[in-house]
Order: C-alpha cells, then sequence, then structure tokens
C-alpha cells in the first residue's frame, strides 16, 4: 500500500468571468474510498469534478489523479478516470449496446474486448433486455444505469460520481448505491458529489463540505456531527410566543448560537450530550414558566453541520440556485 | 461475487500509433452519425425534398422569366447552381447538428475519453460528405428528370462532382465552426440563414452575373458557389455565361474553386479544432 492520494487538488481556483467559482479548493482522497463532495448548487462541486476529470484548466493551483497531473498528463489521466455527469451522457438514437461498444472502443479497447464487457455490464445492470432499443426509449433509472456501465467499461481507477441520483425515485437511488458500494469493494476510488446529505452519509467514508468554492469542513461523517455539536434538543411549546424566553433559559445549555424559533413554536438547541439532559431542559424552562407540548433528543445529522457550517440549510441554497 | 468491471487484461487494449488512433476514432464516430441517419431517415430532409423543390420551382416558376443569353437551356443552366446551392446550405444544418453535440453530456464523456482531440468533429465532416453525396444524387436525378444532360466526357463529369464534394467539405467546416462558436441551435439556425443565404443568391447559381447591377457583379463573380456553378457547367457541357465573364474566376473556374476550398478547409478546419480543444477554457 502507497500513501499517494488517487486524487490530490491543491489550491484549485477556477473563474468564469467574474464569478470565483474554485476559490483554493484542496484535497485528498485515499485509493479505495469513497469521498463526497457536499454542498448547495453554485458551491463549486460540478466545477471542481470538471477539473479533476480534465475537462476544465484550473486558473490556479493543480490536481493530480492517479498521480497524473491533470492539465500537463491529461492523455495519461483520462486513461484512468470514468465519469458520470448529471446528465446521461449517451447516444440517444443509439441503442444501449452500441453506446457501450462505442465508448469501449474509444477507449482504446479492442472491439472484441468492448463487445464482451459490454455485455457483461448490460447483464450486470440489468439491461440485457433493452440492449438492443435505442436509448431515447429508456427511462430516467435506466439511462444512469447505462450512463454508469460506459463509465466503467475500461475500469477506471477513479471514478468521478457527479450527483449519480438526482431526480432518481427512491428504488432506482437504492439500486445506484448498491453499485457504488460494489465498486468500492472492487477497489476503485469513488468520488461523489451529491446535495443529499443523507446520501454522503450512507456511503462516503469522508465527506468534504464545500461552500463558496473552498473547503469549509472535512472529515468522516461521524468526526463532521461530532464537530458541530453531539446532540440535538427539539422542543415544541405550548406558546409560540415563550419561544424568546425559552431560548434565552436554555442558552446555558447551548454549544452554539440557538437559531431562531420556528414560527410553529418549535426550538431546536444544540446541546453536549450530558446525562439526565432532558430533564434539566425541562426544569429550566418550567422555571420561566413556559411549557412544552413535545421534547425529543436526537444526535446531529449532516444536516446540522450543513447549516452550522455555511448558515443555510441544502434545500434553501438550492431552491436559491433556482 | 466478480468485480462489475474486471481489470484489462492483456491484449484487450490496442496499442497503435497516433494517426491510427485518430482513424479509428474518427471511424467509430462517423459510425455513429450514420447509425443516426439510419434510424431518423427524416433528418435527411433538408437533402433529400428541399432540392427537389427548388429544382422544380426555379425550372418552372421562375426559369420562365431568366433569360441567360444565347439559346441556352435554363433546365440545363440550373443544375450546375443547385448542386453548389445544396452543398452550401447544408453549412447551417452542420452548425445546428454541432451546437446541439456540444449541448449534451456526451461530448463531455468524450472530452474524459483517451481519445483523439480532432476526431469528433472529424467524424462530423465525413458524416456530413455523406449526406451531401446524397443531395447532389437527389439534385442530379431531378436535373435528368426535368432534361439536364451530362454532355462532356465521363472523365470531366468526375471532375465536377469531385470539386462539388470539396466544395461541400469546404463548407462543412464553415459551418462547424459557426456551431462551435454559437450557444443555441436556434442561434445557429438564424445565423446560418443570414449568411448562407445571400451567398446563394448573390452569385451565378440562379442567374447569369451578367443581367445583375454593375456595383454587385464583382461580388457575384468572385463568390465561391459561383465559381462552383461556373466549373460543373463548364465540365458537364451546359450552357456556361460565365465563360464570357472578364473576371479571374469566371475564367478559371476549376482553379478558383480549388484555391476557395483550400483556403477555407485551411483556415476553418484548425479553427474549430482549436474552438473544440480551447472548451477547458
Amino acid at each position: 500500500m502507497t500513501d499517494t492520494p488517487a486524487i490530490l487538488a491543491e489550491g484549485l481556483i477556477k473563474n468564469y468571468g467574474k464569478i470565483r467559482a474554485l476559490n483554493g479548493l484542496d484535497l485528498a482522497v485515499a485509493p479505495g474510498t469513497v469521498y463526497g463532495l457536499l454542498g448547495p448548487n453554485g458551491a463549486g462541486k460540478t466545477t471542481a469534478v470538471r477539473v479533476l476529470a480534465t475537462l476544465l484548466w484550473p486558473d490556479g493551483g493543480h490536481a493530480r489523479v492517479m498521480g497524473h497531473d491533470v492539465v500537463t498528463q491529461a492523455a495519461a489521466a483520462r486513461r484512468v478516470i470514468g465519469l458520470t455527469g448529471q446528465y446521461a451522457a449517451l447516444d440517444e438514437y443509439l441503442t444501449g449496446r452500441s453506446n457501450l461498444l462505442m465508448i469501449g472502443q474509444l477507449s482504446r479497447l479492442t472491439t472484441r474486448a468492448a463487445a464482451r464487457r459490454a455485455d457483461e455490464l448490460l447483464d450486470r445492470f440489468g439491461l440485457t433486455d433493452a440492449a438492443g432499443r435505442a436509448v431515447k426509449t429508456y427511462s430516467g433509472g435506466m439511462r444512469r444505469r447505462l450512463d454508469l456501465a460506459a463509465s466503467l467499461i475500461a475500469h477506471p481507477s477513479v471514478l468521478f460520481l457527479d450527483e449519480p441520483t438526482t431526480g432518481l425515485d427512491p428504488s432506482a437511488r437504492a439500486l445506484m448505491w448498491d453499485i457504488v458500494r460494489q465498486l468500492v469493494a472492487d477497489g476503485t476510488t469513488l468520488l461523489l458529489t451529491t446535495q443529499y446529505l443523507d446520501e454522503a452519509d450512507q456511503l462516503a467514508g469522508r465527506i468534504a463540505v464545500i461552500d463558496g468554492g473552498k473547503v469549509i469542513a472535512e472529515g468522516a461523517p461521524a468526526e463532521l456531527k461530532a464537530s458541530v455539536g453531539g446532540q440535538r434538543v427539539v422542543l415544541e411549546l405550548a406558546d409560540p410566543e415563550d419561544a424568546l424566553v425559552a431560548a434565552k433559559a436554555l442558552a446555558p445549555f447551548a454549544t452554539t448560537e440557538i437559531s431562531p424559533p420556528g414560527a410553529q413554536g418549535s426550538l431546536e438547541v444544540p446541546v453536549a450530550a450530558a446525562d439526565g439532559l432532558a430533564t434539566q431542559v425541562l426544569r429550566a424552562l418550567d422555571a420561566v414558566g413556559v411549557s412544552v407540548n413535545d421534547i425529543a433528543v436526537r444526535t446531529a445529522s449532516l444536516d446540522d453541520v450543513f447549516l452550522t457550517l455555511t448558515g443555510h440549510k441544502a434545500e434553501e441554497a438550492e431552491e436559491e440556485a433556482k | 461475487m466478480t468485480a462489475i468491471a474486471p481489470p484489462l487484461a492483456e491484449g484487450e487494449l490496442v496499442t497503435g500509433t497516433r494517426l491510427g488512433q485518430l482513424l479509428s476514432d474518427v471511424w467509430v464516430l462517423t459510425k455513429r452519425s450514420l447509425a443516426r441517419i439510419r434510424r431518423e431517415p427524416e433528418t435527411l430532409s433538408e437533402v433529400t425534398i428541399q432540392p427537389v423543390m427548388f429544382v422544380l420551382m426555379f425550372a418552372y416558376v421562375f426559369g420562365g422569366a431568366i433569360g441567360i443569353g444565347g439559346k441556352g437551356n435554363y433546365h440545363e443552366y440550373l443544375i450546375g447552381g443547385m448542386i453548389g446551392m445544396g452543398l452550401a446550405q447544408t453549412a447551417p444544418g452542420t452548425a445546428v447538428a454541432v451546437v446541439s453535440d456540444m449541448s449534451t453530456g456526451l461530448i463531455d464523456r468524450f472530452r474524459s475519453l483517451p481519445m483523439s482531440r480532432a476526431a469528433v468533429l472529424m467524424a462530423r465532416s465525413l458524416a456530413d460528405m455523406l449526406t451531401q453525396i446524397i443531395g447532389t444524387s437527389v439534385t442530379a436525378a431531378v436535373g435528368l428528370a426535368i432534361g439536364w444532360r451530362i454532355h462532356g466526357t465521363a472523365l470531366q463529369a468526375i471532375e465536377a462532382l469531385a470539386l462539388a464534394l470539396l466544395f461541400g467539405y469546404a463548407f462543412t467546416w464553415a459551418g462547424i465552426c459557426l456551431g462551435m462558436v454559437l450557444r443555441s441551435p436556434e442561434a445557429a439556425q438564424q445565423t446560418g440563414f443570414v449568411i448562407f443565404l445571400p451567398l446563394t443568391f448573390i452569385s451565378s447559381a440562379f442567374v447569369p452575373t451578367q443581367s445583375m447591377p454593375g456595383w454587385l457583379q464583382p461580388i457575384a463573380e468572385w463568390n465561391p458557389l459561383s465559381s462552383l456553378a461556373a466549373a460543373c457547367r463548364g465540365l458537364f457541357g451546359n450552357p456556361n455565361p460565365a465563360a464570357s465573364v472578364d473576371a479571374w474566376p469566371a475564367q478559371h473556374a476549376v482553379a478558383a474553386v480549388i484555391c476557395w476550398s483550400v483556403g477555407l478547409i485551411v483556415v476553418f478546419a484548425p479553427l474549430a479544432i482549436h474552438l473544440y480543444r480551447s472548451k477547458n477554457r
């Protein structure tokens, strides 16, 4: 085993006109692991993937994939990468099998090897029956699977998955997750971008949270959750008007600032785990005359990580971007 | 459970020279374009239905009013120009196809593969050459039906068709460049219309340049389409009023077509490939 990262990015900068899409992005991904890039639309995830996949030249910094510089050794880098973007990169008018054959041959496989691998992948991804049909007759889930098969045909060591499950229904998403897990078991290094926190949580061994074109937090999902305070107390107040009083009373328990109370009188307080926590919280509220309808204590989620780090929720950012 | 995509074994990868790689990539991608034509033959309407309509309209609607001087037959005159027009008119279609292609994720995939950078556009130019051959054949067939004949030798006819293909190939590269700089298929369609419509009409494709106002004549005479029309007419043995025009391209129509075509290819092919590479910026 070597310590050389499969993917290494140092100080990547990319400008689109006056907009700085990447602002000093650093990444190091160990071989054979799944690495999640998490961030709202416009955070720079796709730009980062495009630079690493040799599609864009960075304006600053440099990046290597399996030791090959993505700018000066792009040809070598392209031999070891696979790319599955947000939109199925397929020829609509070709059959599923012809698409795989074409990508295989363009990946320098012999015609025979491309044909054999195409048939294996079609079988593996449950597309054998549809193999002879034009791709434009495929469903969204079938397209994604074929697209992924195309990225895999020449056995890439590093696979970039840019929002692989955006727009898929739950069963198609579960199938993609299974494939991702199998690929990692095979030894492939995966860089996965996603807006779905649960997806990053489920699949990625390490996560980088990206905002404004740089990494604002990095670590294993558990570390990230711990870093923003281990637990959350979620309260539903009998009278929403009590929210400010309650927030003040609970300030001593809070590990970070309490976010403004919700309209329905719900209040969420980041706290450190402690014995008897719920009891103490209720006593403190009782002391200031606030009555509580419901109380729950839960472990921080990646949603909380995101909210704490970026100051906005992932979904809100997504809406704004639209 | 075996690996989803097993590691590459010996003999699974093609080893070859860069040129061999380029040719192989171009062939694979040309097959892709041809498969599309096979599945959606209506994409060919531009080069199958359009020439029939134009030939019939000019032959029977405008033809009677157009004098070509002497006792020449307008139907015989027309086809040389129609072949050129058909070829020039494929360029906007090429631009539209290139814009549509570039806006899909498929081009990103191609750019992430260890393939030749020039292959995508070269394959496009070859596939379009096939549609041009079909279009030219249709024009010639309609021509034969309305009384156009080849009076020259077989060798001359072949020379005329070879010139036409060279001319069409050059225009394809202009269309590819147009497609590379524009952002939407609609823009490509509009811009192509604005460029190529005057190009076909301010030429000797339908009327002799002698009938135009004096200031317009040099423009029409130096139009590459006029040279192609004159070269075809001369080689087919059809009426060719340009023979009596005192301008270099009219007197040396074959040389003019070759100069124009080679010039366009030398400028636009490297430019198109440069634009393709610059997508990384």
